[in-house]
């Protein structure tokens, strides 16, 4: 902090430049981030504070949400369970071909949301390479809530992980292996001396996933075939109603997802402060 | 060769384990459909598929609008990692904060917003369109969408280099007589280029592959259906072996992306450790 209050004054030397750069970055900011974010909330209330709520309170809509909420309480604790242990054995140990998994974890980053989905119809759809047997057992999966929670599982895999990687990377390998040879067993080790040192990081995480899970629009759009109050999640919704031109409806719902993107940033913001203390 | 110190740490095996069997379930074994699917078609249809008029403008379109998007990012963003990296201003931790909403806002809510705002009424297209620039359901609408998503990727990369440059460095080069101009030319902008080329590398491949924001902003019209909107396209008439077809061409272009970046990003760490 004192270093930084130096580093500040050191540059205040030319003060008109200076203010130039921050009006010309806030403006920036201000016209391409700033304003979509208010026109959600000012689009969502254009016709008054009961047309928001009986957009939100409809059937179609709460279904979303509960379908949205579903596929995130299954995909995320998986992949928190993967993240853990992706990130325990890529910082704890070291092995042959650690830096292809790391540049494989990445890959549900990389590729196109479309192509997360079409992959998942390839296996699983009508023509796809289990797809015959499925429809003689009378399982749906593509067009249905199942490929709904594969999809959105693909897409949010690397998240956790990617969050826990540099933390525990930083944070090294002896305090573990004090704890081992003071006594404690593995579990004892993790619950006690690794999980506390990565407890922030490790929420940031979830939330990160969550939120992510809750918004994944491309992926689900290709698997889920968009029956109203079946299979659509909260973007979805969003983009049908936004396509019958019930403007106030799709700003509706899709404040649902802005807060919990504002509520995501508070997070990082709050986790932040808390590791740097 | 030397024998590493033996690690006691426990749980290798189900830590591994666990961690391959859930990448190889979920992510590679599907991912490895893409390419078996392909294998089936033979060369001259596939040929003929992936070159199709619409599908060679449609890469021209993804390319030129993520390149744009991603070398304006690259300007603007060092702009603000600067900005937030040096200077202090009332508010600076809100605007720091909101650098990320990108990352959590859901691609389809910045589509229909940013449509909305570019839109002949909206709040920004009711001055532009009198002027003759139409934004949405044009190129430009996708640059500008493109232009939100990938922002972050700059600032994030550019920032903590700007914030570990020592101020020393920069106090040298102004005693030896150089400009304030001299010495972002000379020092820094030397020191930020390779984060600032993986930040424009992470925004170009981002840009590729997006599809929530862009498919409302660009109003799939002819002139402006990027590839990832022709694979939904093929899709939902049920022509999986076209769809297909056009991923295998772009998951090579995303994974040989990937490596490049990787690399970039090894080639970063090594100069700011050597630095």
């Amino acid at each position: 902090m004192e270093e930084r209050r130096i580093r500040s004054r050191n540059d205040s030397g030319n003060v008109f430049i200076r203010w130039l750069l921050i009006g010309a970055a806030l403006l920036f900011l201000a016209l391409f981030l700033v304003t979509p974010l208010l026109t959600v909330f000012v689009e969502a209330l254009d016709k008054g504070w009961e047309a928001y709520w009986a957009a939100i309170e409809e059937p179609d809509a709460l279904s979303a949400i509960y379908l949205s909420l579903a596929a995130a309480a299954i995909a995320v604790p998986v992949n928190t369970l993967f993240g853990l242990a992706a990130a325990w054995s890529i910082t704890k140990f070291d092995f042959f071909g650690k830096n292809i998994l790391v540049t494989l974890l990445d890959i549900p980053f990389a590729v196109s949301p479309i192509i997360s989905g079409l992959i998942f119809v390839l296996m699983f759809g009508a023509q796809g390479w289990i797809g015959p047997w499925l429809a003689d057992h009378d399982i749906h999966i593509i067009f249905a809530v199942p490929g709904i929670i594969l999809a959105t599982m693909f897409v949010t895999v690397p998240f956790v992980a990617r969050e826990l990687i540099p933390h525990m990377q930083a944070q090294g390998r002896e305090e573990e292996e004090a704890a081992l040879v003071l006594g404690a067993t593995g579990l004892q080790t993790f619950f006690r001396v690794t999980l506390p040192n990565i407890k922030w990081s490790l929420m940031y995480g979830v939330i990160l996933c969550t939120a992510r899970a809750m918004g994944e629009f491309g992926a689900v759009a290709v698997v889920s075939g968009h029956i109203r109050g079946q299979t659509n999640t909260i973007p979805l919704h969003v983009e049908i109603l936004y396509n019958e031109y019930n403007f106030v409806g799709a700003f509706a719902v899709a404040s649902l997802l802005t807060l919990m993107a504002i509520v995501t940033l508070a997070i990082k913001k709050f986790v932040e402060w808390k590791t740097s203390e | 060769m030397i024998k590493r110190r033996r690690n006691i740490l426990p749980g290798f095996g189900i830590s591994t384990g666990f961690t391959l069997t859930y990448m190889s379930l979920v992510v590679l074994i599907p991912l490895s459909a893409v390419f078996l699917k392909t294998a089936s078609v033979d060369w001259s249809h596939f040929w003929e598929t992936i070159t199709a008029p619409r599908l060679m403008a449609s890469y021209k379109l993804t390319l030129t609008t993520s390149f744009v998007s991603a070398l304006f990012n690259a300007g603007f963003g060092l702009l603000v990692a600067w900005v937030l990296a040096r200077y202090s201003f009332p508010g600076k931790r809100i605007v720091d904060a909101l650098v990320d909403l990108p990352f959590a806002l859901p691609t389809a809510v910045a589509g229909i917003a940013l449509t909305a705002i570019y839109s002949q009424n909206g709040w920004f297209g009711r001055y532009l369109e009198p002027l003759g620039i139409k934004v949405a359901f044009t190129p430009l609408g996708i640059v500008v969408a493109l232009m939100f998503v990938g922002l972050p990727f700059v600032v994030r990369n550019v920032q903590p280099v700007l914030e570990d440059l020592d101020v020393e460095i920069e106090e040298a080069a102004q005693s030896l007589g150089a400009t304030r101009w001299q010495t972002f030319r000379l020092v820094i902008v030397p020191t930020v280029m390779p984060a600032l080329v993986t930040g424009f590398a992470l925004a170009f491949a981002r840009g590729l592959g997006e599809y929530g924001s862009v498919v409302f902003i660009s109003g799939n019209l002819p002139n402006t259906q990027i590839t990832s909107l022709l694979i939904n396209t093929k899709l939902e008439q049920y022509d999986y072996i076209g769809a297909t077809s056009i991923a295998v061409v772009m998951l090579i272009v995303s994974f040989m992306l990937l490596l490049g970046i990787n690399l970039l990003q090894a080639r970063t760490r090594r100069f700011q450790e050597a630095a």
